[in-house]
């Protein structure tokens, strides 16, 4: 296999909320094992791109290839696609009825009609992975942020999938349980995962992404390097945003410009 | 004294403080529920009332067939009703929330039908006009069946927006999860949204087991045999046969016997949902 083989190729693309222009004609693609972070003020239509990406939003125009499969195509198998695209959401969405391995363990025996043991085996595997063996019989409402957000990336790697979509998974958590929803991004990027990261976690960018990608209006401004487009940003739309990012305390009263796009956050 | 001197806000008012008016004013519900208790016993005819309603013997003549017969087929007609209901309402739920406008409109119709008509006329429809209008038919099950499709068609219309309340209830991300994972929109419902919408709709629908253990009484109108007695008929039956109105009250105590214990079960599950919440 190539490694420029791309993994997730996106085209042309818009998405509109009615009169609400969000993605304004998108082209990116992600190679096999390449991780990806995509930074951008709210509004600025990243998360609904990383939608896009596994079509739980429906594009306006343009395409979306994941493993060579058009997910566009009005005819494909959505739900066949799906289970090899693992998806870590920003409210974790673990299922609150089930324990934790219940929550890994139901996906794979619907889903995948796997068996019994071996949906257990792979939940124990998978939980082991994220470091929360000893929770496996707990409920989700009884384990804290960072932990359910553990659960929920073991729950996504129990399907075995190709790629990994992860829509701010840090920013519901306290900060300090950051560190240890980071530590298993970075593990499964250094595993060789292909990812595709919605995130404000600039240090994370910096140090694991292979590309970085700035969003704003609806457009891609910048994609490069990290250190390009975090350290060294060509475009002032960009630096203006890291600046009020990385300092927020230094920023100043302005004036709320009408162009801004996107549905409010 | 100097300190009310520099509060020209509240002047010294004549007469009573709020706080002795409150009291007094507490003093005086006091006082009239005593006096409507005494005037109770008072002028109630006592020797009357217990001849009327509290006759040991023709009470002890009840059982055990108040329990083993009346109970049993009360809650036999209430159970049943509710499964029906319960079965019914939830196709009714997922086609008022379905994407196939008409079988929404149906829906619609259906649950403004059967909230809107009175219990007792959708007895007496499926106990007479049915058996009319169509001579051949027979519904299953003889008067149990009846009473199980009578019971089942309000309770559905009922159940159909709880139920509907409920799944709308569980947030959109639990979809969107179950969705991201491969789950096809049937089995997400079924394995992840469903499950805990019945978490969240339990109280009321115990509600609604109340409401229908009570509107079993209606099986009263379509001529029972002596067998298929539920307690408002047999009560009623005992206490014209007696001239005496102590089987009414002692069918009533049988209602409450299971009522009461249910209405608290319902009231521990909210409070610990509400506790959940939190």
């Amino acid at each position: 296999m190539t490694p420029s083989r791309p993994e997730i190729r996106v085209s042309g693309l818009h998405k509109s909320f009615g009169d609400n222009q969000v993605l304004r004609g998108i082209d990116l693609e992600i190679g096999q094992g390449e991780v990806v972070c995509v930074i951008g003020p709210s509004g600025s239509g990243k998360s609904t791109l990383l939608r896009c990406v596994n079509l739980l939003e429906e594009p306006t125009e343009g395409q979306v290839f994941v493993g060579g499969t058009e997910l566009t195509d009005p005819d494909v198998d959505i739900d066949a696609v799906r289970r090899r695209i693992g998806m870590v959401f920003q409210q974790f969405n673990l299922f609150p009825h089930l324990t934790v391995t219940e929550n890994l363990t139901l996906p794979q025996r619907r889903v995948l009609r796997r068996g019994k043991a071996e949906a257990a085996k792979t939940a124990a595997e998978n939980l082991g992975r994220v470091g929360l063996a000893e929770k496996a019989d707990a409920y989700p409402s009884s384990l804290s942020g960072g932990q359910q957000q553990r659960v929920a990336i073991a729950r996504a790697l129990a399907m075995g999938p190709e790629v990994m979509l992860f829509d701010e998974p840090t920013s519901a958590l306290d900060p300090e349980l950051v560190g240890d929803v980071l530590a298993v991004m970075r593990m499964l990027a250094n595993e060789g995962m292909t990812m595709m990261v919605v995130t404000h976690e600039m240090t994370f960018a910096r140090e694991v992404a292979d590309r970085v990608v700035f969003m704003d209006g609806g457009v891609i401004v910048e994609d490069g390097a990290p250190e390009q487009v975090i350290g060294h940003p060509r475009h002032e739309r960009t630096r203006h945003f890291l600046s009020r990012l990385l300092d927020p305390a230094m920023a100043d009263v302005e004036e709320e410009t009408s162009d801004q796009v996107g549905k409010p956050e | 004294m100097a300190d009310t001197e520099k509060l020209p806000l509240q002047p010294k008012k004549k007469g009573l403080t709020r706080r002795q008016k409150r009291s007094l004013s507490r003093g005086a519900q006091y006082a009239v529920f005593v006096a409507a208790v005494i005037a109770f016993a008072v002028t109630a005819d006592w020797g009357r009332l217990q001849n009327q309603f509290a006759q040991a013997d023709i009470a002890e003549r009840m059982f055990p067939d108040v329990i083993t017969l009346a109970l049993k087929n009360t809650v036999l007609y209430t159970v049943t009703g509710f499964a029906v209901g319960l079965a019914l309402g939830m196709v009714i739920a997922l086609m008022r929330l379905s994407s196939v406008g008409p079988y929404r409109w149906l829906a619609g119709i259906y649950i403004e039908i059967f909230r809107g008509l009175p219990a007792l006329l959708i007895f007496i429809f499926i106990g007479v006009a049915v058996p009319l209008a169509f001579p051949g038919t027979e519904i299953i099950g003889g008067t149990y069946g009846k009473v199980a499709l009578a019971l089942g068609l309000v309770a559905a219309a009922y159940m159909a927006e709880t139920i509907r309340a409920g799944i709308q209830a569980v947030p959109k991300g639990q979809m969107e999860a179950a969705r991201s994972l491969g789950f096809s929109p049937a089995r997400a419902m079924v394995s992840i949204i469903i499950p805990q919408a019945f978490r969240i709709i339990l109280p009321p629908l115990t509600n609604e087991l109340v409401l229908l253990f009570k509107d079993s009484s209606l099986v009263l109108f379509l001529g029972v045999t002596l067998e298929e007695r539920e307690l408002s008929k047999y009560g009623r039956d005992l206490a014209s046969q007696t001239a005496n109105s102590t089987p009414i009250l002692v069918a009533g105590l049988c209602y409450l016997l299971i009522t009461v214990p249910l209405g608290f079960v319902v009231r521990r599950m909210e409070a610990k949902a509400q506790e959940a919440v939190k």
